[in-house]
């Protein structure tokens, strides 16, 4: 049974039809076409599907349609703005924090959502917030590294 | 059977022995298709001697990729090799640019697109840089004497009085009269062939290859713009999923699907064995595949994790001498202290973070298909085989690669996606879930080896006898100087369904063989040390003779700065290094074991590799980096449990894979080896990961683990015994 649901996408409202046990990942990827949010293990034991749900990191492959109604969520597509990449974009090129690309976007919304919560993480709490995402290459040391720069630089200045 | 070297083509297919070029394009089309600017054609000679030489038809023998100097002045480069996240994307430009005289944002990469790329045999075994590296950088020589050339036509002086800088041809005595390389292409599509060639820049001049490089394929993938073949959409596109068995073997006896087209919009396909419903949502395709209960045939596998050595021991061939020097015998009569050891290695998956997915497109007579594989050429020549067309209806495009370490060799998912777009008259995705994946995943084969050695008095080894159960030969051979040696091998990696003694498909895992050869070999040399009373570093020192593998493990130990002892010593410090296909390395660890839990915990990692020419240091420790947190995986948790052709580990819930936590502290060091060609860096340094691990666990508790991977309950077992 479809049922309609309203919320904001990307920082846009939106409107969106769907069964409500559908889950979030597959209405981004196939009805909305937002690619960036990866299918990887498909039961919630690798976050690469990760989003962001009114900014916490999210595993859209669990996450039930029924439950985005009002909420406002971002993608990896809605994270940069007017062409400008954001501070973690930025910290993950300059580490080179990344190999084949495919666990990425999970990452970045992943460490987002760990920045909005604790700005200034140390090396462990890092570890910690991100121990659930997976990331086959080994960039692990890197993306720490990047956490760590995009930290610093989104850091208010005072 | 000896050379395991190539992925064995076994299937025929992407091999193609009728000689019909694999795009079907006359050149001319050709060249009209790409638009305008200048082609530079070229060869990369005998790097692969079986398959050159009889393919293609329109292009000339022996050329093999090509360049294009665009109107816009930008250089774009054709080749059909794949990125998987090796970083080739950025390596390759860099050699493009740095003889090319073009800064490296101006280069394009078009790679592993059949129609666009000249045939290429794969993109595996650190080859890329190696073999396709030197050719490429010969072509962008030859590109550039071309612009020099039209360059002094356009000017109207002497090729002598010209130089190059940064795209543009100038005059060496008055820099103002110049011309770019756009202005060079503009208008015009030129092939020209050089009577001499040109030589090729010397390191010592470079300024781009050589140095540190930033991903060039890093922004795309940042911003969730990098395309994976899941990533394509194509009107009217659906999204199938596939019955399959619950073993390997286990043929379907029965199957309701009368439930499943209830579904509204299903569409279900049955082709002999194969069941597949299609739906324009990947969610409901999977509800309507969970509405059709099967029967299948139980699996003729009574094979499991407990019983695969013995049985791989009982399936054993009679042995190829891979190597032989000396007489056993007499290095025998030599010895005054002897050795014997197995060392076993368990089922390894690759779980790349993509699965394997393909999009299939037929329209009228022509397929085009987009797809993860590390080999294009040869999903294409499957494709064409299954449609019944010719080889040059059916383009196979291979967008980014979300990790391959030689699981994406094999198309499974390419030819369903082809076959179903066929039967439905749609496009088609098939993309397997982890389960899937699993399941269809070419293993890194299970595998035994026993050696057997000796040293005589002054600590020197004598002999080597060693025996290979289906690991492969890759670094099998040892590089330690012994006078009495033979390396036979029982069965090699390779295999899938009848003579495979293997209850589901093995193939090449990220340096294929080498993983298990170096973790027995370098273990077995550390069981002498210790039992010469020498440490490990001063005992494999003293057993080399290759000066090249003294300066890479001497690299090594000045950045790990510690002191090695006789083993045990209690720290908890480890050693291995290998020459993995001309690439040295050398791996230094410390790790901790906890004796409560059985749990190993790499602490420090260092690595030295002696690579070569390094074209981008930044990539090459990318790589290594990589290869020691994968490798971390193999030493201590991943092992693929099976039972009667069951796959037992579904998902990354009981099949672990190294994670944040597991994190040591890693440092690489890059040998300094400029006067050699460039060598490969993709595998090298992981496949010393068994057995440095496993000498550090020695170093710390005493105990030999001699079966990878070194779970807790082995550690413990050891423990207690």
């Amino acid at each position: 049974m479809e049922k309609t649901f309203r919320f904001r996408l990307n920082g846009k409202p939106i409107q969106v039809s769907s069964p409500p046990e559908r889950k979030l990942l597959w209405v981004l990827r196939t009805d909305l076409n937002l690619t960036g949010t990866k299918h990887s293990c498909g039961e919630g034991f690798c976050a690469a599907c990760t989003v962001l749900i009114d900014g916490e990191a999210v595993l859209s492959c669990q996450y039930p349609m029924e439950n985005v109604g009002g909420r406002d969520i971002m993608t990896i597509e809605g994270l940069g703005k007017n062409g400008q990449l954001h501070p973690i974009q930025e910290a993950f090129l300059q580490h080179n924090a990344l190999q084949c690309g495919y666990c990425t976007p999970g990452m970045i919304l992943g460490a987002y959502g760990l920045l909005m919560k604790n700005p200034q993480p140390s090396r462990e709490q890092i570890v910690e917030a991100m121990e659930g995402h997976l990331c086959r290459c080994g960039s692990y040391d890197r993306i720490i590294k990047a956490i760590q720069t995009a930290a610093h630089s989104m850091r208010p200045i005072s | 059977m000896r050379d395991d070297e190539f992925i064995p083509f076994d299937s025929g297919a992407g091999l193609d022995s009728t000689g019909v070029d694999s795009t079907g394009l006359d050149r001319r089309e050709f060249l009209k298709l790409l638009g305008g600017g200048i082609f530079i054609c070229f060869s990369v000679g005998g790097a692969f001697p079986l398959q050159e030489g009889r393919r293609r038809r329109g292009y000339p023998e022996d050329f093999n990729a090509y360049l294009r100097i665009g109107e816009d002045g930008r250089i774009s480069c054709f080749t059909g090799k794949i990125e998987m996240g090796q970083g080739i994307f950025t390596s390759l430009a860099q050699m493009l640019a740095e003889e090319l005289d073009i800064s490296l944002d101006r280069v394009d990469m078009v790679m592993g697109d059949t129609l666009l790329c000249p045939w290429d045999g794969g993109t595996f075994g650190s080859r890329s840089t190696k073999y396709f590296g030197p050719p490429l950088r010969q072509a962008a020589a030859e590109a550039r004497a071309v612009l020099i050339q039209l360059a002094a036509e356009h000017l109207g002086v002497p090729e002598r009085d010209l130089m190059v800088e940064n795209a543009t041809v100038k005059m060496k005595t008055a820099p103002n009269k110049e011309v770019t390389y756009a202005q060079l292409a503009k208008g015009k599509v030129i092939e020209r062939h050089l009577e001499s060639k040109p030589t090729i820049k010397h390191y010592s001049t470079h300024t781009v290859s050589g140095r540190p490089a930033d991903r060039t394929d890093g922004s795309p993938k940042v911003t969730g713009d990098a395309k994976f073949a899941g990533d394509i959409r194509l009107p009217g596109m659906l999204y199938a999923r596939i019955l399959r068995p619950p073993a390997h073997g286990a043929g379907l006896k029965s199957a309701d699907t009368s439930e499943a087209e209830k579904i509204k919009d299903i569409r279900i396909f049955r082709d002999g064995d194969m069941i597949a419903v299609l739906h324009p949502h990947p969610d409901a395709a999977e509800e309507a595949l969970s509405l059709i209960p099967a029967q299948f045939e139980p699996s003729p596998s009574k094979l499991d994790n407990t019983t695969i050595f013995q049985h791989l021991k009982e399936s054993a061939s009679e042995g190829n001498v891979v190597t032989e020097t000396g007489s056993l015998d007499e290095g025998k009569r030599l010895a005054v202290e002897t050795f014997e050891g197995a060392y076993f290695n368990h089922y390894v998956a690759h779980a790349p973070s993509e699965t394997h997915t393909a999009v299939a497109r037929i329209e009228q007579d022509q397929a085009t298909v987009w797809a993860s594989t590390q080999s294009p050429f040869r999903a294409q020549g499957e494709v064409a085989q299954v449609l019944g067309l010719p080889l040059e209806k059916v383009r196979v495009i291979t967008p980014f690669v979300g990790c391959g370490f030689g699981g994406k060799n094999q198309g499974i998912q390419i030819v369903e996606a082809a076959r179903l777009a066929k039967m439905s008259g749609r496009p088609v995705q098939v993309a397997w879930t982890r389960k899937e994946e699993f399941f269809y995943d070419t293993f890194r084969p299970a595998a035994v080896i026993e050696i057997r050695s000796g040293l005589d008095r002054s600590n020197r080894i004598v002999f080597w006898d060693y025996h290979n159960y289906f690991a492969g030969d890759r670094s099998s051979q040892p590089f330690y100087a012994i006078p009495h040696q033979r390396v036979l091998s029982m069965g090699g990696w390779g295999g899938r369904g009848g003579g495979s003694p293997h209850p589901f498909g093995v193939g090449a895992w990220r340096g294929p063989g080498s993983n298990t050869n170096v973790f027995a070999m370098e273990s077995h040399i550390d069981v002498m040390a210790a039992q010469a009373g020498m440490d490990p570093l001063e005992f494999r020192l003293l057993n080399l003779t290759d000066q090249r593998m003294q300066r890479v493990l001497k690299a090594a130990a000045d950045k790990f700065g510690r002191t090695f002892a006789k083993a045990p010593s209690g720290k908890g410090y480890g050693i291995a290094c290998t020459d993995y296909l001309g690439t040295y390395v050398a791996t230094m660890a410390e790790v901790e074991v906890d004796r409560q839990t059985g749990r190993v915990r790499a602490e420090r990692i260092v690595c030295a590799q002696d690579t070569g020419e390094v074209i981008n240091p930044e990539g090459v420790r990318m790589q290594i980096e990589g290869c020691l947190t994968m490798g971390l995986g193999y030493c201590l948790t991943e092992e693929i449990r099976f039972k009667n052709g069951r796959v037992l580990d579904e998902n990354f819930d009981s099949y672990e894979i190294p994670r944040f936590s597991w994190l040591p502290r890693l440092e690489t060091v890059l040998v300094d080896n400029p006067e050699m060609a460039p060598q490969g860096c993709g595998e090298p340094a992981i496949t010393a990961m068994g057995a440095v691990i496993a000498n550090a666990v020695f170093d710390a508790a005493g105990i030999r683990m001699r079966v990878l991977p070194m779970t807790p309950r082995r550690i413990m077992e050891a423990l207690s015994t």
